[in-house]
C-alpha cells in the first residue's frame, strides 16, 4: 500500500525550477487572512499611545486624570506606573566595545527623544475610546534643544541625550593595510594626487521609510500557562528571546506568533516599543490586549533607513585602474541605537569595493545619535549605500577618463575564471560571471543603439536628453555565518533551524525557522522538499511562524531564507532518507547496501523490488515490525550554519530622459540580468526583482522621510511620503545567467535585496548621464524635478529638501 | 446610535452604529469581514477598497450610515459558488501579489476597473489603479493580472 504519491524521476517534472502558483495566494486573493489585527479574544482590551509632539523634550508632568475618568477607559498608564515591568528596547549589535548607547525605555518618564515618542498608554474597550481618551492626556513639556542635522550632531553642537556628554555612538573601521587584506589606501591616493586621477565626492543617503503596507500590530494574551504575543514582525524568534531577557519572563514561558505578515523589508526586523508596552499593559491587567498603529504612527514611529553622509575617495591610475578606495561615513542612528543599529552601516562595510580589484582600500563610519526616528535595517541594509556609492564612483572616474562607464569596470572586475577570489575586504566570492551578465543586459536594452540616439539628442541639442545608467552590483547576503558575526560582536548566530516530519497519511510537514509576510516560502519550500524526497508539492505543508510550531529559528532577513533556510530543509531531509532506509531494507528483506533512493522510492538494485517512502512512514508509524533497536520515528532536524556569505551579482541597465527645460524625468527602459545561482522559482524570483527594482528606483526618484526645524517629521502620511504608484512606474525586463553558488548544495544565492541594492545608483547614473554635458556631476536623491532642474540651470547637486520643507510654526506667528 | 440596513456579500445585515463610524470599522469590527483591511489614515492606500452599489469606493472613506440601504460586496463575497473570479484567478496567476496585504483593494478595484473598460491598454490600467498602494510586486505583475483577466494575455 502507497499513501503518498510517488514521482519516478524519470516522468514527472522536477519541482526545482517550475514557475508554481503560489500556495499562499488562495487565502490572500479570497480575503481568508489572519493579520494580527483582525484577532479578538474575549475582553481584549484595545490601546492608544500618548506620543511627544517634541523631538526633545523634558517630561515635567502627565496629567491622565481626565482620560481616565473618560467612557470605557480602563486605565491610563505612564512609564512611572509600569515601572521595571516595562523591560527595555535592546541594540543587539555594538559594533564597538565602546559603543555609547542611551538606555531606551518603551515609555521614558523623564524625557523624550524624538517627536512621536510614546509617554502614555490609554487602556479602552474599544480602539475608538482609547484614542479618543488619548488626547485627554495632558503632558507638560519643557522643551530641550533637538539634535536634528546628522553633520551638526556629529560635531556635537547640540547633544540628543545631554547625559552621555556626546551624540557620537560608535567609530568602526576596516583598513585593508590593518587588515592584511590589501595595501594602504593613504599610499594609493598620495601616488594617484602626483601621477595618476583622484576623484572625490560627498553623496547623501537620504532618510527612508521602509512603508510595509500592513500597519504594525501586536496583540498579547497573558492568560493561560504560556503568555502569547501575535506581532506583525518578521522575527518572532528574536522577539521571543528578547522579551525574555529583558522583562523577566521565562522563555519557555512565551509563546509569539507572526500569522500573516504584510511585508516587512526590514521594518518589522525590530524589537518594537509598542510590543513592550502592550505587553506590559495585558500581564498588569491579566486580560488580553490590542495595540494597532494607524499609518501615521507608523511613519513616524517604526524605524526609518539609510540616512547617511559618504565621503568618497577614488584613487586611479591614469589609464583607469584603480588602486584605492577611501570611504568616510556618517550614519545616523536616530534616537536610540535599534536592534541592529550600527551594525547596518557595518554590512555595507564589506561591499564598497563590490566587484572590483581594488588593491587598497579603507572604511569608516561614525554612528550618530539625534532627536529624530531610529534607523536600522531597511531592505539591502548597508548594501543599496555601498553599492550607490561604489557604482556612482565608477561613473565618475569613466566621465573623467572620457570612456564608457562599462568598459572602466571592465577594466577593474573580477574575470569569471579567477574565481573563486578573495577581496580586499577580505570575502572570498565562491561564484560570478560578470561579463555574461553584462553582455547580456547590453543586449536586453539596446545598449549601442541607445548610445547612438543619445549622441544624436546631445548634437541636436534636443530638449529630451537621453541617459544611460549602469549598476554592475555585488551584495553579501544569507545573512550569516556564525562565527563572522561573533568576530563583528553580534549578539546572535546565523544559523537555521528546519524539521521534516513524515506523517502517516502520506503528507509531509516541514516546519521552518524562517518567517515569511510575502516572500512564497510555502510555495518555494514546498517544491525543494518535493524533490528532495520525490513526494507530490501538494502533499508538502511548511508551517512557520509560530514558537511552538517552528521552536527553533532565527527568522527571515538579509535574503538569508533560501539559501541558509532552504540547505537547512535539504539537510533535514537528507536525514529523513537516511533514517527511513534501514526501515525499508528490513521491510524489503534487503540489505542497506543494496537499496537505493531515487524519486520517493527505495529500490532494490538489480530488482523491481522496492517501495515509497509514504510506506516506509506508514510503517514506522504503525511501528509493528521495525529492525531491532531502530527508534519509530524518521523525522528528522536540521541545523544548517553556513560558512561564507552569498554573492548574488547582476548588471542593470537604465535609461532615462530628462527634459531639461522643467527638469522631469521619464523612464523609458530599465533592464537587469542578475545572476542568482540556481532559481527555484523563477515566477517568484520575478516578483521579488520587480518588487525590489521599484523600491531601490524610488529612493532614487521620490522617497525621503523630511524633517522641518523642529524635528517633526513633515512626510508622516502617505500624503507626504511618496510612494510609487501603478502610474509612476513602468514595465521591467529581466533575465539571469546561472553561476550556482558553491556554498549551499542548491546552488542557490538571495535575490530579496537584489532589485532595491542594484536599482537606485543605475537610476541616478542615467539621470547624471543625460545632463553631464550640461555640466552636471550629481544630483542629491531624490532626483525631482526641481533638483534635476536646478543641477542643470545652477552650480550644486540641487539642494537639500530639509531646507525646502515649510517651516513648522511661522517665525514670530503668535498663537 | 443610528440604525442601518445593508446587504453585504449577499448577506442582508442590521446594526445601530455611531455616525462617526467608518465603513471599513463596521465591516471589520461588526461584520467580521477582516478581509477588507486599513493601510493607511488618508484615503491614499485603497487597500481596503469595496464596491458599494457595484462600484469601487475606499471604504475607509465612506461613513457606514452611508451605506445604508446599499449593496457592498467585500473581497469574501467576490467568488461565487466557489468559483474564484477571473480577477482573483489572474492575480494568483501572474503572481500579482507578495503579502497580500494590497490584494483585496486591489483586486476590487480591478475588477471594477475592467467593468468601465474591459479592454483597457497597459497605461489604462495603470492609471485605473493609481489609487492602490502596493509595496512588494513593483506593479508589474499586477498589471500583467489585469491584462490577463481582461483577456489580452499578459507579456512577461
Amino acid at each position: 500500500m502507497s499513501t503518498t504519491q510517488e514521482r519516478p524521476t524519470d516522468t514527472v517534472e522536477r519541482e526545482i525550477g517550475r514557475d508554481r502558483r503560489r500556495k499562499e495566494d488562495q487565502r490572500l486573493i479570497t480575503g481568508r487572512t489572519r493579520w494580527t489585527d483582525n484577532i479578538n479574544l474575549p475582553g481584549m482590551l484595545h490601546l492608544a499611545m500618548v506620543r511627544s509632539p517634541f523631538a526633545h523634550a523634558r517630561i515635567v508632568s502627565i496629567d491622565t486624570s481626565a482620560a481616565k475618568e473618560a467612557t470605557n477607559v480602563v486605565d491610563v498608564l505612564t512609564g512611572a506606573d509600569l515601572g521595571e515591568a516595562l523591560g527595555v528596547n535592546i541594540n543587539a549589535w555594538p559594533i564597538t566595545p565602546d559603543q555609547v548607547t542611551p538606555t531606551h525605555s518603551p515609555m521614558p518618564s523623564d524625557r523624550v527623544a524624538f517627536a512621536g515618542e510614546i509617554v502614555a498608554v490609554v487602556v479602552a474597550r474599544s480602539a475608538a475610546e482609547a484614542r479618543d481618551a488619548a488626547e485627554l492626556v495632558d503632558v507638560e513639556y519643557d522643551e530641550l534643544p533637538a539634535a536634528l542635522d546628522l553633520k551638526r550632531a556629529a560635531a556635537d553642537e547640540i547633544l540628543a541625550h545631554p547625559d552621555l556628554g556626546t551624540n557620537k555612538s560608535a567609530y568602526w573601521v576596516f583598513d585593508s593595510g590593518e587588515a592584511g587584506t590589501g595595501g594602504s589606501v593613504e599610499d594609493a591616493i598620495a601616488k594617484a594626487r602626483t601621477d595618476g586621477i583622484v576623484i572625490e565626492r560627498e553623496y547623501r543617503q537620504q532618510r527612508l521609510i521602509p512603508a510595509f503596507m500592513e500597519p504594525r500590530s501586536t496583540v498579547v494574551d497573558p492568560t493561560g500557562e504560556q503568555i502569547t504575543m501575535w506581532s506583525a514582525t518578521q522575527i518572532p524568534h528574536i522577539l521571543r528571546f528578547a522579551l525574555a531577557a529583558t522583562t523577566g519572563v521565562p522563555e519557555s514561558k512565551i509563546r509569539v506568533i507572526a500569522p500573516d505578515v504584510g511585508g516587512g523589508f526590514g521594518g518589522k526586523l525590530q524589537t518594537t516599543p509598542e510590543e513592550w508596552i502592550t505587553w506590559a499593559v495585558a500581564r498588569r491587567l491579566g486580560k488580553p490586549a490590542k495595540y494597532t498603529e494607524t499609518r501615521s504612527e507608523s511613519l513616524m514611529s517604526g524605524h526609518h533607513g539609510r540616512d547617511q553622509w559618504q565621503k568618497l575617495t577614488l584613487a586611479a591610475e591614469k589609464d583607469g585602474t584603480v588602486t584605492g578606495f577611501k570611504v568616510d561615513l556618517l550614519a545616523d542612528l536616530g534616537a536610540y541605537v535599534s536592534l541592529v543599529g550600527g551594525g547596518v552601516p557595518v554590512l555595507g562595510a564589506f561591499m564598497f569595493n563590490s566587484i572590483y580589484k581594488f588593491p587598497a582600500y579603507r572604511f569608516a563610519v561614525q554612528t550618530v545619535l539625534t532627536n529624530k526616528t531610529w534607523t536600522d535595517a531597511y531592505r539591502g541594509a548597508g548594501r543599496p549605500e555601498a553599492t550607490y556609492a561604489i557604482e556612482r564612483m565608477m561613473d565618475e572616474l569613466a566621465a573623467e577618463l572620457g570612456v564608457d562607464p562599462l568598459e572602466i569596470r571592465e577594466k577593474n572586475w573580477i574575470k569569471h575564471e579567477e574565481f573563486p577570489f578573495t577581496t580586499v575586504a577580505g570575502l572570498e566570492y565562491d561564484s560570478g560571471n560578470y561579463e555574461a551578465a553584462t553582455a547580456r543586459a547590453k543586449e536586453m536594452l539596446g545598449y549601442d543603439e541607445l548610445r547612438a540616439e543619445q549622441r544624436r539628442r546631445r548634437e541636436s541639442g534636443d530638449r529630451v536628453q537621453l541617459g544611460i545608467g549602469v549598476s554592475t552590483f555585488t551584495e553579501m547576503c544569507g545573512l550569516a555565518p556564525s562565527r563572522v558575526l561573533g568576530s563583528l560582536d553580534y549578539g546572535a548566530g546565523g544559523w537555521e533551524h528546519a524539521s521534516v516530519r513524515m506523517l502517516a497519511t502520506g503528507k509531509v510537514e516541514v516546519v521552518t525557522g524562517a518567517s515569511a509576510h510575502g516572500q512564497g516560502h510555502e510555495t518555494a519550500f514546498s517544491q525543494i522538499v518535493a524533490d528532495r524526497l520525490g513526494v507530490a508539492f501538494e502533499d508538502v505543508e511548511v508551517l512557520h511562524g509560530d514558537t511552538q510550531v517552528a521552536p527553533k529559528g532565527l527568522d527571515t532577513y538579509g535574503s538569508r531564507s533560501l539559501v541558509v533556510g532552504g540547505e537547512a530543509l535539504v539537510r533535514a531531509a537528507d536525514k529523513v532518507i537516511e533514517k527511513a532506509k534501514p526501515i525499508a531494507a528490513h521491510l524489503l528483506e534487503a540489505s542497506v547496501d543494496d537499496l537505493e533512493f531515487s524519486g520517493g522510492r527505495f529500490s532494490v538494485r538489480g530488482t523491481d523490488q522496492g517501495m515509497g517512502i509514504g510506506e516506509v512512514a506508514l510503517a514506522t508509524f504503525a511501528a509493528h515490525n521495525l529492525p531491532d533497536g531502530v527508534e519509530a520515528s524518521i523525522d528528522a532536524d536540521a541545523t544548517f550554519d553556513p560558512e561564507a556569505f552569498n554573492f548574488p551579482h547582476g548588471t542593470h541597465l537604465c535609461a532615462m530622459e530628462v527634459d531639461t527645460e522643467t527638469g522631469a524625468l521619464t523612464m523609458r527602459k530599465y533592464v537587469c540580468c542578475d545572476d542568482i545561482g540556481n532559481i527555484i522559482n523563477p515566477l517568484i524570483v520575478s516578483g521579488q526583482v520587480h518588487g525590489g527594482l521599484v523600491q531601490g528606483i524610488a529612493q532614487a526618484l521620490w522617497e525621503e522621510a523630511v524633517y522641518d526645524d523642529a524635528g517633526t517629521l513633515v512626510s508622516g502620511s502617505f500624503v507626504d511620503y511618496l510612494l510609487p504608484t501603478a502610474a509612476d512606474t513602468i514595465s521591467f525586463e529581466i533575465d539571469h545567467t546561472t553561476s550556482p553558488a558553491t556554498t549551499n548544495t542548491l546552488g542557490t544565492k538571495g535575490v530579496g535585496e537584489a532589485g532595491t541594492i542594484a536599482s537606485t545608483p543605475a537610476v541616478v547614473n542615467a539621470v547624471v548621464d543625460a545632463v553631464r554635458h550640461l555640466g552636471v556631476n550629481d544630483i542629491q536623491m531624490p532626483c525631482t524635478p526641481e533638483r534635476v532642474w536646478r543641477a542643470i540651470n545652477g552650480p550644486g547637486a540641487g539642494g537639500s529638501t530639509t531646507e525646502a520643507a515649510m517651516p513648522h510654526f511661522e517665525e514670530g506667528a503668535g498663537a | 446610535m443610528t440604525r442601518i440596513s445593508l446587504t453585504v456579500d449577499g448577506a442582508r445585515v442590521s446594526d445601530d452604529v455611531e455616525p462617526r463610524m467608518l465603513l471599513v470599522q463596521y465591516l471589520r469590527e461588526r461584520l467580521g469581514k477582516t478581509g477588507t483591511v486599513i493601510g493607511c489614515d488618508t484615503s491614499n492606500c485603497g487597500a481596503c477598497t469595496v464596491h458599494l452599489n457595484g462600484t469601487s469606493v475606499k471604504s475607509c472613506n465612506v461613513l457606514a450610515v452611508q451605506a445604508d440601504g446599499a449593496e457592498v460586496t467585500t473581497i469574501e463575497g467576490l467568488a461565487t459558488d466557489g468559483q474564484l473570479h477571473p480577477v482573483q484567478e489572474a492575480f494568483r496567476e501572474c503572481h500579482g501579489l507578495q503579502c497580500g496585504f494590497c490584494t483585496p483593494g486591489m483586486i476590487m478595484q480591478s475588477v471594477d476597473l475592467l467593468n468601465t473598460n474591459p479592454k483597457p491598454t497597459e497605461e489604462e490600467i495603470r492609471l485605473g489603479l493609481e489609487g492602490n498602494l502596493c509595496r512588494c510586486t513593483g506593479y508589474h505583475n499586477i498589471v500583467r493580472a489585469v491584462q490577463q483577466a481582461s483577456g489580452q494575455g499578459a507579456p512577461a
